[in-house]
């Protein structure tokens, strides 16, 4: 059996969640390399209130042999409340993307959101760390803005396969971030590396918080290190869902919360969770 | 205008949908009105702390949805002092379903219920009976009467037991359920089922085996409850695959009185509302002044089974 629900969850309460229903439509859909793809939508509130972290619970077309049942649950990329758009930056790998990616400019679908507890920003904080991998990044981009746009300043390390799958850096690069690349091609990724990325980082004392999305290896590295030298700091995390709004509890997993294991929906009481609390997947 | 009230025993539902239990919770109020509800189900529930279920939990199949929570449980405590509060803040029908591992902690249970804002109890009789070396007790007909007496002697609420689909005596069980004090059937619980994931070998679901739900099972438990609603005399509600009005209107044909939805609720938040608008204008369509009339209006009276060829 699973370790025990977490009846101590601060988070908000449904009465103070807003998500909704809704129909959007396509505005803009385009590959951004080989394998990732750029959605761009028109959406009726509350879908462009989203916060940095927070999801949508997205309706997949079929597509050919692609019959997707469920809904797919994906982290904001963007959010535009003057402009009523909301953004997805998406890997094609399964049944619901490959479905998702037949839509065109002009096509409507429905979008359930904004979804779940986004990323939060201490005040104490100066500087932060986020740190990604792969579609990782589509998710810590909002936050880097969040955080430019209160002024506290960001260093962005993106972990890919190689150049080809680095992503939106100039949408990192445009809040004032600094940027560090490290690639699997060249093995600069490795946790050692990174590591020793950090630590400078670190010395530099431009390490006010640590947030990760992408990789539970560097998960665990940040948290290893936050742990060494007193870093706080948040983890977004994934898993597969139905219902998206709390009611299946098929997205549960186990974190450490003081001298127990309980477990927690990644859907309500996250997506966004404390990085000392999270357990390896 | 359409009357859409039904009867279930001593209660009078605003309209026959509601959800089916554990596809329900607070957070779907974001998007569905609950008032709109002819009555509200809880997720089971159950006496003593549980986590439930290894993951994967769930697997997504061809218009069905296979999953093994394992009803995680903050316990009957926690469900008294915060959901309960949330729940009495709407005015349909609350109903509580429970699960308890043996008969006397059932009606145990049970007895614990009569609190303001709990109009009913909906029995999870689908669940594993320690008695019977982990058989449900809603698979035979004697275990079902044991359960269901105890739990009638233990409380003054409306009762409603749900019956499981996993049983080759659905008719004689649901007879032993109206026999043992039942005011209204519940058809029904999952299918039994497994997937494989051929690429990696492994069962798609951590506990192996789970309950199959959603479109793909329809017909099934169509046939359930048509067999359940010949069978006895109390209000069965038809649980299994309903996603739409003519989903719920084949359902309430087949004799159900009212219906819950499960999940289609997961693929389309305001599916319930969909389909009590939906039965609204089916019965507007066709000249039916109530929906309760709808119940049984299947045309089967020049018909009969015939047990040697219905029956594989």
């Amino acid at each position: 059996m699973e370790a025990l629900l977490d009846t101590r969850s601060h988070v908000p309460s449904a009465s103070q969640r807003t998500a909704d229903d809704v129909t959007a439509r396509v505005v803009a859909h385009q590959w951004v390399n080989a394998e990732y793809k750029h959605l761009v939508l028109d959406a009726p509130e509350p879908a462009p209130l989203a916060q940095a972290g927070q999801f949508f619970h997205l309706e997949c077309p079929q597509a050919g042999e692609d019959r997707p049942f469920f809904r797919r649950p994906m982290s904001v990329y963007k959010a535009d409340p003057g402009k009523g758009q909301v953004e997805f930056l998406y890997k094609v790998t399964g049944a619901g993307t490959r479905g998702l990616a037949t839509l065109r400019v002009g096509d409507t679908m429905r979008i359930l959101g904004p979804l779940g507890v986004g990323f939060t920003l201490d005040e104490s904080w100066k500087n932060i760390v986020v740190l990604g991998r792969g579609v990782g990044l589509a998710t810590l981009a909002p936050l880097a803005e969040m955080a430019a746009a209160n002024g506290v300043g960001v260093t962005a390390i993106f972990s890919a396969r190689g150049p080809e799958q680095v992503m939106s850096t100039e949408r990192f690069a445009k809040t004032g971030a600094r940027i560090e690349i490290v690639l699997d091609s060249d093995g600069s990724s490795a946790v050692e590396n990174v590591e020793r990325l950090l630590r400078r980082i670190a010395r530099e004392g431009k390490t006010g918080a640590f947030f990760t999305c992408g990789s539970d290896r560097l998960m665990l590295l940040m948290q290893r290190l936050g742990r060494e030298l007193g870093i706080r700091g948040e983890v977004a995390l994934e898993q597969q869902m139905a219902c998206g709004i709390g009611m299946c509890f098929c997205c549960v997993r186990n974190f450490r919360s003081g001298n127990e294991v309980v477990s927690r929906r990644v859907c309500w009481d996250g997506p966004v969770f404390r990085l000392d609390e999270a357990m390896s997947w | 205008m359409v009357d859409l009230r039904v009867t279930v025993g001593s209660l009078t539902l605003d309209n026959p949908v509601m959800p089916a239990s554990g596809t329900f919770a607070d957070g779907l109020a974001q998007i569905v009105p609950f008032d709109r509800l002819g009555a509200m189900v809880t997720k089971t529930i159950t006496a003593e702390l549980r986590g439930g279920n290894p993951t994967p939990r769930v697997a997504e199949l061809d218009q069905a949805m296979l999953n093994s929570i394992g009803i995680p449980s903050n316990g009957v405590a926690y469900f008294v002092q915060k959901s309960l509060p949330f729940y009495r803040r709407f005015k349909s029908p609350l109903v509580v379903s429970i699960s308890a591992p043996s008969a006397d902690a059932f009606a145990e249970l049970a007895a614990r219920m009569e609190l303001p804002g709990i109009a009913a109890i909906e029995a999870n009789i689908s669940c594993p009976n320690i008695e019977e070396s982990g058989k449900a007790f809603a698979m035979n007909p004697r275990s079902t009467d044991a359960a269901v007496q105890k739990i009638r002697n233990a409380t003054r609420l409306p009762l409603w037991v749900k019956l499981t689909p996993n049983t080759s005596e659905v008719a004689a069980v649901a007879r032993a359920a109206e026999n043992a004090g039942a005011d209204a059937l519940v058809v029904a619980n999952t299918i039994l089922a497994m997937s494989i994931d051929i690429e990696t070998f492994k069962p798609r679901l951590g506990s192996i085996m789970g309950g199959l739900s959603g479109p793909a099972i329809k017909p099934i438990v169509v046939r359930m409850t048509y067999q359940c609603a010949k069978a006895v005399s109390i209000p069965v509600i038809g649980c299994g695959g309903i996603s739409t009005a003519e989903d719920a209107v084949e359902y309430m044909m087949a004799g159900a009185t009212a219906v819950q939805v499960g999940t289609a609720t997961f693929l389309r938040p305001s599916a319930m509302i969909d389909v009590i608008d939906g039965l609204a204008a089916f019965c507007d369509r066709k000249g039916i002044a109530r929906a309760a009339d709808l119940t049984g209006l299947v045309r089967d009276a020049e018909m009969a089974v015939d047990d040697l060829e219905a029956v594989p």
